[in-house]
């Protein structure tokens, strides 16, 4: 099966009510390139323009841009525009994998020299802001986890479980609900379940990182793709030796393993490490951003004005 | 001679003895020092004590205990006694320190770098990892002259063999250097002549390698002299008094986070002048809230975009962001082989025993020995006291094993360590040595020359004979340190021996604006505390009098007084019960209540506090001394005449900070706001209490100008020029319209603006409210009008009423001013970074 291709536009706009005198944001919009994931074309547009910027690379291996306003303004609005290619990668045969504990008993400590892809593993293995590692969590997964059980089998039992237990729910959480009150309460977003799901992986001794990206929606049968109507999406990409590329991609919120129509923006140890946009403002009222997301496949569809206009650069401003 | 103090001091078998050896001697090194105590007389040693107190005290040493219910601040305990080392066996804990320091660094530089200590297992990456304390954004960057860990201290004890051993690593921000030198300063002058026999070793150079580290590694471009600032998280941190008094002496700017501001590649210091770049920053905040930007978000303690800088390689931030990863007990068991590994050289001194849970084998060990170990959190970010694990039975001891099970590697166990006992002077008994538990805290700093050791450090004392856990946190108590020297003793001190005219320092060129703010208050405050005394003083002065009863004098300065504010407004729903005497002592000691007298004394403080390090230790004695009257009053109930003397001794305190403001600081921009905001409020004060003096119905005749005399501190004047009872006309020149009268409005009013004047002519800047036109349409004003107008409530005249007027418009236009100066000078503490997020 051939690479999708997709456009994808991501708008972030502030309204901030009154000026904003110094502002400082950290960008984690654009996409990495995987082995499955070309980049084509990609850009970030910033108004007003920034007085200072910064691209890079972070720890993890993301691009990030750092840009700094240091006059007054009072709206900001930045747009990610992409073209990228996603070929199918679908692991083979989740039942191939090795025992889970064989997975945990690799990645434990035993004052021997760790094979690169074992420390770089290991990265992913522990407690980090968003995601605590409680016992309560290990009790929670112990279930999918029988003796022996290939590691992707028990990883796909996890994301069963939680997928039918909990319910999406976006007025139930913020960006800074603990795991363990999600796991109590039974409802959040994406962003809840993948953190949920990597702190039942860690407690389990294995290694979870929390991926950020878009995923495609489908229009209601005959109807047009709406501008702005899907939104960024977050899951799990999992430890698997053996594997194609080491990792494999779980989607607890919709209960099913990504492949073409997941598009990875960044990873990293869970949300903190490569939140979209983060910044810091000085002044300003209390406007909540407006984010608006388009993932717009290649060739199946007419691509709509409004989108290929910001595609083309020429300012959309739908 | 009494018996010597050795016959009752108790002697142990199981712990080493600093002062006495096994067989019950003195040690060699401690004879001088004991025979000289063995020999001083109670009485003396008493007058010591006393000199000890005295001095923590007034120069404000304090500890800040958080969860201290009386508040913050608590004096520092010392105890008199130092305790001596001899120089060979310095030379080692010397050279096992500097050794310690250097590994540490080169640890730090492999964590946030290569990680070659994890590909080679030879730390497991749960404790790299798996810390809170390892900062992700901060790996890669590379800190000036590859400098890491620029302060060091770690905590020693020594063991029953008498060998000295590593009980703590401190790498985030390590306290307790400046209490040492403060200890030293109190101590060498408890025993001076033991101090200067006894050859101690001087810490002052330490304080200069420290300085000559951070100049020399900062990162200066062209002509530009280094510029280094202390970074504090602020007057609640536990320590405080240490960044201060630090700040001072190293001649550093105390700085907080909101000072500091980055603008793409570069911080910088806000100051009256603009902004100043800044090359190095001593910081004694914690890392992590070091930038709300790509650290913990949630602070606005910190500077945003400094990791940036950091990256960018243009600022030292000491110790790097990040270092606070190595003060994880964990760490020690993999020390030898770290050490060999990267400095090719064997660990000098040991550490305590340690197990970290998450390797099986020491799990299965720490089970097995549980009841011999203490167990600790792996990480230092983990919020956890130390268990004994003899202590625990039954279901908490089921539990922390579970708990321990469930998470081995968040969890450390060491064994229980017996410390050295040194002798501590009772306070209980006229004349007794007391055997305590002692540890010591030593310090390093790098210098281009590798790491500089100070020649002797925080010693800290149990309570008690069976203290386990030594923390000031937990109520101990410190010593000074005396290390011997065979050689010659240095007495460098920290003034340079020779300036050259590149070092030169004008005033205060680099005041941040916080403190520039910080001052005005502190000038507006103490006129502020002044005048209230004073109005209270007179109206105490009637009700005194007037003996409880209710005369016209009586109610006009109680009219005055809750006009100007220092008495609250008369509630209505539930009149006062107690009369006049009641509400005027509340209204001096009652701290909560507004415009109290107690009030503007805590007012008084808090800005004093924010800008200790620039008043002198002698303003701050006063400034201490009042505050203590204030709150041993509150205790007791105060008669009338108690409260008058305490009011003459707040003026009195009053009259002594006016001195050290005009005698004492130097002529910098913070001087002039501080003089600002005095002039300033006291001309506010006096334009206010003549308008409202002169429409007041309640007063009345002589007897009401005669106090009016008294507020404003003229009744001398008066009595000297004028030898008759008071009248209106001479009493309104002499206290508005006399520019020759320092308690006069005009007189204020001139001398505010030209200071106005002199700094918008520097600042260039143009204050555009109307105080030079009131001024003018005030001095206008016709004396004539009142000439033989009877000063009586039936006849409250219309040139009373004008010239009233006008003084209300002087008021307000100072006050404009005030707000002006916050507008353009001032930091805007309402405006407070905060984060946003977008997904």
């Amino acid at each position: 099966m051939p690479a999708v291709r997709y456009h994808v536009l991501h708008e972030t706009r502030y309204d901030y009510g009154s000026p904003v005198a110094l502002s400082q944001q950290q960008l984690h919009l654009s996409p990495r390139i995987l082995a499955w994931q070309q980049v084509e074309e990609q850009c970030v547009d910033i108004e007003p323009t920034p007085s200072w910027r910064r691209d890079g690379l972070d720890a993890f291996g993301n691009p990030v841009t750092w840009v700094a306003f240091h006059a007054p303004h009072d709206r900001l609005l930045i747009r990610s525009v992409m073209t990228i290619a996603v070929e199918p990668h679908l692991p083979d045969a989740l039942d191939d994998s090795p025992p889970w504990e064989d997975v945990r008993d690799l990645l434990a400590y035993d004052s021997s020299s760790p094979s690169a892809e074992a420390l770089d593993a290991a990265r992913f293995l522990f407690e980090s802001p968003h995601v605590r590692v409680k016992h309560e969590l290990a009790d929670y997964a112990a279930d999918c986890f029988p003796p022996e059980r290939p590691l992707l089998l028990g990883v796909q039992a996890l994301m069963a479980k939680i997928f039918s237990e909990f319910t999406f729910d976006p007025e139930a959480t913020t960006v800074s609900t603990p795991v363990l009150e999600v796991l109590e309460n039974k409802r959040g977003v994406c962003q809840d379940f993948a953190h949920l799901m990597i702190a039942c992986l860690r407690a389990m001794g294995l290694a979870a990182r929390y991926v950020s990206g878009y995923l495609l929606t489908r229009p209601p049968p005959g109807k047009p793709r709406l501008i702005g109507a899907d939104a960024s999406h977050a899951w799990v990409s999992v430890y698997a030796p053996g594997s194609a590329t080491g990792w494999v991609d779980f989607d607890p919120t919709n209960n099913l393993l990504p492949d073409t129509e997941h598009i990875t923006l960044s990873f990293g140890r869970d949300f903190s490490d490569i939140s979209p946009l983060r910044g810091i403002i000085l002044g300003g009222g209390g406007a909540e951003p407006e984010v608006a997301v388009t993932v717009f496949p290649i060739g199946e569809e007419k691509i709509p004005e409004a989108l290929s206009a910001a595609i083309e650069g020429r300012g959309a401003r739908a | 001679m009494a018996r010597t103090l050795l016959a009752i001091y108790p002697q142990s078998a199981r712990r080493y003895d600093e002062m006495l050896s096994a067989d019950g001697n003195v040690r060699p090194h401690w004879r001088q020092f004991f025979g000289h105590l063995d020999s001083v007389a109670p009485e003396e040693m008493r007058q010591r004590l006393e000199f000890v107190d005295r001095r923590i005290l007034e120069n404000g040493v304090t500890y800040n205990v958080y969860a201290a219910p009386d508040g913050a601040d608590r004096p520092w305990a010392l105890d008199p006694l130092p305790l001596i080392i001899p120089p060979d066996e310095w030379a080692e804990v010397s050279a096992a320190v500097a050794q310690r320091a250097a590994l540490l660094n080169a640890m730090l530089a492999d964590l946030y770098g290569e990680q070659t200590l994890l590909a080679e297992g030879l730390l497991p990456p749960a404790l790299i990892y798996g810390q809170h304390g390892y900062l992700w954004p901060c790996h890669g960057i590379k800190p000036p002259g590859g400098v890491w860990l620029h302060n060091y201290a770690v905590d020693l004890a020594r063991s029953p063999n008498g060998r000295w051993w590593v009980i703590a690593d401190r790498t985030q921000a390590p306290s307790g250097a400046g209490y040492a030198l403060e200890n030293r300063l109190i101590v060498s002058r408890v025993f001076p002549e033991m101090f200067r026999d006894l050859r101690v070793q001087h810490v002052a150079g330490f304080f200069r390698d420290q300085q000559e580290g951070l100049t020399g590694l900062a990162p200066v471009e062209g002509d530009e002299q280094p510029h280094i600032v202390l970074l504090t998280p602020g007057p609640y941190n536990e320590t405080y008094f240490e960044h201060a008094y630090l700040a001072r002496y190293l001649g550093y700017p105390l700085v907080e986070g909101q000072d500091l501001t980055v603008r793409g590649d570069t911080v910088y210091l806000k100051t009256l002048r603009g902004l100043k770049r800044v090359h190095v920053i001593l910081r004694r905040q914690d890392d992590s809230y070091c930038d709300p930007l790509e650290l913990r978000g949630e602070s606005a303690l910190g500077i945003p975009g400094l990791l940036n800088v950091a990256r960018a390689g243009r600022v030292v931030i000491a110790n790097a962001l990040g270092s606070g990863l190595l003060g994880s007990g964990a760490l020690m068991g993999f020390l030898p082989a770290i050490c060999e590994r990267l400095l090719g050289e064997k660990l000098l001194m040991p550490s305590i025993a340690t197990w970290w849970c998450g390797e099986k084998p020491a799990l299965d060990y720490v089970k097995k020995h549980f009841d011999d170990l203490v167990i600790k959190p792996a990480y230092p970010t983990q919020r956890m006291d130390p268990v004994f694990g003899h202590e625990l039975k039954g279901e908490e001891r089921a539990d922390m094993l579970r708990r321990i099970e469930a998470r081995p590697h968040a969890y450390v166990a060491q064994e229980m360590v017996q410390l050295s006992q040194a002798p501590t002077w009772s306070r209980a008994h006229e004349r007794r040595l007391l055997a305590r538990p002692v540890g010591m805290r030593a310090y390093a700093v790098t210098t281009p020359d590798g790491y500089s050791v100070m020649p002797g450090g925080l010693a800290r004392v149990g309570t008690a004979g069976n203290t386990r856990i030594i923390s000031m946190q937990r109520g101990g108590a410190s010593k000074d340190t005396w290390v011997l020297t065979n050689g010659p003793v240095s007495d460098f001190s920290l003034l340079k021996p020779s300036v050259g005219v590149r070092d030169l320092i004008r005033a205060g060129a680099n005041l941040s604006s916080r403190v520039v703010e910080n001052l005005f208050w502190l000038g507006r405050y103490s006129e502020r505390f002044d005048d209230s005394a004073r109005m209270l003083r007179v109206a105490l002065g009637r009700v005194v009098v007037a003996g409880g009863g209710k005369t016209p004098a009586v109610a006009a300065a109680m009219e005055l007084a809750r006009r100007v504010g220092v008495l609250p407004e008369p509630d209505e729903d539930s009149p006062v019960k107690d009369g006049s005497e009641h509400v005027l002592l509340e209204a001096i000691y009652d701290p909560e209540q507004p415009g109290s007298l107690a009030g503007n004394i805590r007012s008084l403080m808090w800005a004093a506090t924010h800008v200790r390090e620039r008043l002198s230790l002698d303003h701050w004695h006063s400034l201490n001394s009042l505050q203590r009257d204030q709150q041993s009053a509150l205790k007791k109930h105060p008669t009338l005449t108690e409260a008058i003397a305490f009011l003459d001794r707040v003026l009195g305190v009053s009259s002594s900070l006016t001195g050290f403001a005009m005698d004492n600081m130097t002529r910098d921009d913070g001087w002039r706001f501080l003089i600002i905001g005095r002039r300033l409020e006291r001309l506010a004060f006096l334009a206010q209490s003549m308008a409202h003096f002169l429409t007041m119905e309640s007063a009345d005749g002589p007897e009401s100008l005669e106090w009016l005399l008294d507020l404003m501190d003229s009744i001398i004047t008066y009595r000297s020029r004028y030898s008759r009872a008071p009248e209106l006309l001479p009493v309104v020149d002499l206290l508005v319209f006399d520019d020759s009268n320092p308690h006069g409005v005009l007189f204020q009013a001139n001398v505010l603006m030209r200071y106005l004047d002199r700094m918008t002519r520097e600042l260039e800047a143009d204050f555009d409210g109307d105080l030079a036109g009131v001024v003018e349409r005030l001095r206008a004003f016709d004396l004539g009008k009142l000439e033989h107008l009877p000063f009586s409530r039936s006849h409250r005249s219309a040139p009373c009423i004008e010239l009233a007027a006008l003084l209300h418009e002087l008021d307000l236009a100072a006050n404009q001013l005030s707000d002006w100066l916050g507008m353009r000078y001032f930091t805007h503490v309402g405006d407070v970074s905060r984060q946003t997020m977008a997904l």
